[in-house]
This record gives structure tokens, sequence and C-alpha cells, in this order.
């Protein structure tokens, strides 16, 4: 689904991905784990050209992301993201953050007053029966700042759903949020792994990676040093960095 | 001469149904405020779109360019009076593009101008002051840079700058105070007509500081409602 080519990132003179290939299949709950500064989130990042990769290309669709002609945004729209500090739209209704994106792009391409209020009310139905999945519907028209982490975080997520999206790219989803809410947020992404929506997540929550992981990368210093279904990472760990790395956090 | 007297002098000139008040009111305040709204409408749109162009990424050759020509306009009309920009647009600027606009008209195009470089690096500060995420979040779900621009921060920005924006405005309401040299009309060509005629300047020149004074308070109170009403998103309130 996603085909990762000799992606590498540099910042100023900072190698941070390394020459990196790799693929993520359809279906596929790839979960990236690694100590800090070793590139996992810019890793993440690139895969929908938040970070524009220094060289490399992103296949997406039969096309190159990291081309800077191929119209980024049609594709982004298929790529959910969710991140660590929510970025839920701070001037718009809880509502309204699920259903700008789906308006915006939706509304382009219909002619017609009818058409465009039968739209605009089948969107708005869809994320109330999105906002209803996370018992959040009383919450529609409250303003973000008002929720509370986990919360956000939830929201967040199903505005990404709101795209229909073929993958779903997590950037530590749970590592701004107080230890008590952190479960209500997992338990939401492991709903969607057992619908089968493709994800990576890059996050530092071993239980959940071992849980939902179907296979599980393991970067340092810019390389992806090592890879395999969870109990391959976890119980029997090759690389003596990723040892060490698993003696320190489980 | 007492200021009784002198009272009587200006009043005589400004009240009565032939009285300078007409002028007063139907010209020069209608003028001044014309010139200081709309001149802030455009410096609003055309500055918002200007600091949008300074803080896009600049990997490639357009947003470079865009920014280098946002630059040199900013520069010229930040460096030179408003006084100078009004008379090369009304004596030569037009003239020589045969273009004729008449004298409100530019004053109206000059002051939006002029404002949108002032604007533009209040609206800069105030795009640069809404988190990087919320860019971030639009992009991610497919909105275009300009389409996050204007649907989520802008927004947002707006809210933090109205304070220093409403600055702006009361700004320019006291700046069109000088387009009687482009033979526009406004508060004070109205008052010092009053002064002409009565050889007294004391109570028309007082009498306009208090509109003035006034204006300015109305403004400030619509500001501050304003920032009320739009605080609501906040949870501070």
């Amino acid at each position: 689904m996603i085909d990762v080519i000799n992606l590498t990132k540099v910042y100023d003179k900072l190698v941070v991905l390394d020459n990196i290939t790799e693929t993520i299949h359809e279906g596929e709950r790839v979960v990236i784990l690694g100590p800090s500064g070793s590139g996992k989130s810019t890793f993440l990042r690139c895969l929908n050209c938040m970070e524009d990769p220094t060289s490399g290309s992103i296949i997406f669709d039969g096309e190159d992301l990291a081309d800077f002609k191929v119209d980024i945004n049609r594709h982004r729209q298929k790529m959910g993201m969710v991140f660590q500090q929510f970025n839920l739209f701070n001037n718009k209704t809880v509502l309204q953050n699920i259903t700008l994106a789906p308006l915006h792009v939706g509304l382009k391409k219909i002619k017609g007053r009818a058409a465009r209020a039968a739209f605009r009310a089948e969107v708005e139905e869809n994320a109330h029966k999105l906002l209803q999945r996370i018992g959040l519907d009383e919450w529609a028209d409250k303003y973000p700042s008002t929720l509370s982490g986990g919360q956000k975080q939830r929201v967040a997520i199903v505005r990404a759903l709101a795209m229909n999206p073929k993958v779903i790219l997590f950037d530590e989803p749970t590592s701004a949020l107080d230890p008590e809410m952190v479960g209500e947020v997992l338990d939401l992404i492991k709903q969607l792994a057992d619908e089968g929506m493709t994800m990576v997540v890059v996050t530092h929550e071993m239980g959940f990676a071992r849980e939902v992981g179907s296979r599980v990368l393991f970067m340092d210093g810019g390389h992806i040093i090592e890879q395999g279904t969870p109990e391959e990472v976890f119980d029997h760990p090759k690389h003596p960095r990723l040892q060490e790395f698993l003696s320190k956090v489980l | 001469m007492d200021i009784l007297r002198k009272w009587e002098v200006f009043w005589e000139k400004f009240s009565g149904p032939e009285g300078a008040w007409h002028r007063v009111l139907e010209e020069g305040l209608k003028n001044t405020l014309i010139i200081a709204f709309l001149g802030l409408a455009i410096g609003i749109v055309l500055g918002t779109l200007i600091a949008s162009i300074k803080v896009m990424p600049k990997y490639k050759l357009l947003p470079r360019v865009l920014d280098k020509i946002c630059s040199v306009y900013v520069g010229f009309f930040r460096g030179t009076p408003i006084v100078v920009q009004l008379l090369l647009a009304y004596y030569v600027l037009f003239p020589l593009m045969d273009v004729q606009l008449g004298s409100l008209n530019t004053c109206i195009l000059v002051f939006g101008l002029n404002s949108a470089a002032y604007c533009s690096e209040i609206m800069r500060g105030g795009i640069l002051s809404v988190d990087a995420g919320q860019m971030e979040a639009g992009r991610a779900v497919g909105l275009s840079y300009f389409t996050t621009m204007m649907k989520i921060v802008v927004p947002q920005a707006i809210k933090n700058i109205l304070p220093t924006l409403g600055n702006e405005l009361i700004a320019l309401v006291k700046d069109t105070s000088v387009v009687s040299f482009v033979a526009a009309v406004d508060l004070y060509k109205t008052f010092n007509e009053i002064g002409n005629r009565t050889y007294e300047y004391l109570i028309p020149y007082t009498a306009m500081a208090v509109i003035y004074i006034v204006l300015v308070a109305i403004i400030s109170l619509g500001i501050k409602l304003m920032e009320r009403s739009l605080r609501k998103s906040d949870r501070r309130n």
C-alpha cells in the first residue's frame, strides 16, 4: 500500500533517516518502536510528506508523494493522521472538526443547492454516527477546549476516519495523555485494528504494540535495525540495541 | 472676545437648516469613516494575503519570488508617509496612467494599500502565534495550505490580534485628517472651513477633537465586544 524506497531525511547536517526501504501492506498494523531521536516520528511523518523527504520515494496509489508535482492533498485525504498533541481545530466545534474536510472536499464536486444540502446533511449524519460510536455525540456543538485529553484524541481519530482513509498514521497518540485516559484511546485504536484498518503506529505503549501490532519495527539511529512479529521482537530480540531497549522499557 | 461670543459665532454658522453641520456630518464625518473602514477592510484582506505568503514554506521558487515582492511592497508603504503616498497616487501616478478615480476613491485605495502593509505584519505575528499543529492537522486531512490558512489559522490569528487591529483602525481614523491634501473632504476639512469663514478656530477645532475622541471611544468599545464574542471557543471567558 505504501512503498518507501531509499528514504533519507537530513536536517541541516543531521541524518535522521538513512536510506530506508520498507513496505506497508494493506491490512497491516505496523508498530514502530525506538528510543527518542531514533527517527521513528520523522519516518511516520514522511509517509504523508508532513516532512518532505530529502531524497527517496514514497509510493502510494501508484504515485510518488515525494514528487512536488503530485497533488499531495488528494493523497492525504486517503491517509489519516493522528497527532500526539491532538491538534483539533480550536476555532471549530467538535462536529465541525469532523465535517470540515469531507465537506470542503465533497462540496467542490457538487453543483446545485439541493444536492449540496443533501450532501451536507449526509456528512453531518455520518459525523454524528462517528461521535455516537465514541460516546461523545452530546459534545457535538462544544468547542475542543472543553474536552479532556482522551476525548480530544478520540475526536481526532474519528476526524481522520470521516475521510474514509485507506491507512491511518498514529504519531504517539497516547503520549500526551493522563495515564487514566490512555486506555480509552487505545481501545478505540484496537477497535479500528479489529475492523481491518491499515495503520502505522509510533508508540511507547509496549503492551499495546504486542497486542495490536501485526508487525513491529524497531528503529535506531535512522535505520530500521530489527523487525518481525510482536512475538519475535519482544520475546526473541536479536539485535543487542533492541535487547537493551526492551530491558529498559519492559 | 470671550468664549461665549466665540460659541455664538460658531453656532450661527453650524446650526440651522442651511448650517455647516450638513457638510460636517454628511461629507466630513461620512468620508472619514468610509476611508478608515474601507481602508481597513482592504488592508485586512490584502494584509492577510501578504502575511500568508510571508509565512509560507519556501521550498519552491514561486513562494520565494512572491515573498520578495511582498517585502518590497511592505518596505515602500511603511517607509513613506501616507501624505506622500496620497500625493504620488493622486497627482503623479494616476494622471500618468490616465486613471480617474476621484479624490475619495484615491484616498480609500491608498489608505487600503497603506494599511495592508501594517496589517500584514500584525497578521504575520498573529499567524505565528497559532500553534503549528493547527496547520499540520489541516494539511493532514488533505486541505491545501491556503484553505487551512483561511479556515483554521487566520480565524484564530485574528482573535489573537484583534486588540492590535483595533489600534490600526484607530490610527487610520486619525490619519484620514490628511486627505484634504488631495482635495478630499473629511472632518478636518469641514471644520477648517467653518474656521476660515468665521476667523474663529477655537470652537471648530475643539469640536473636531471631541468628535475624534468619541469616534475612537466607540471603536474601542466595538472591538471589546467583538473580542468577547470571539472568545467563546476559549476556556477563559
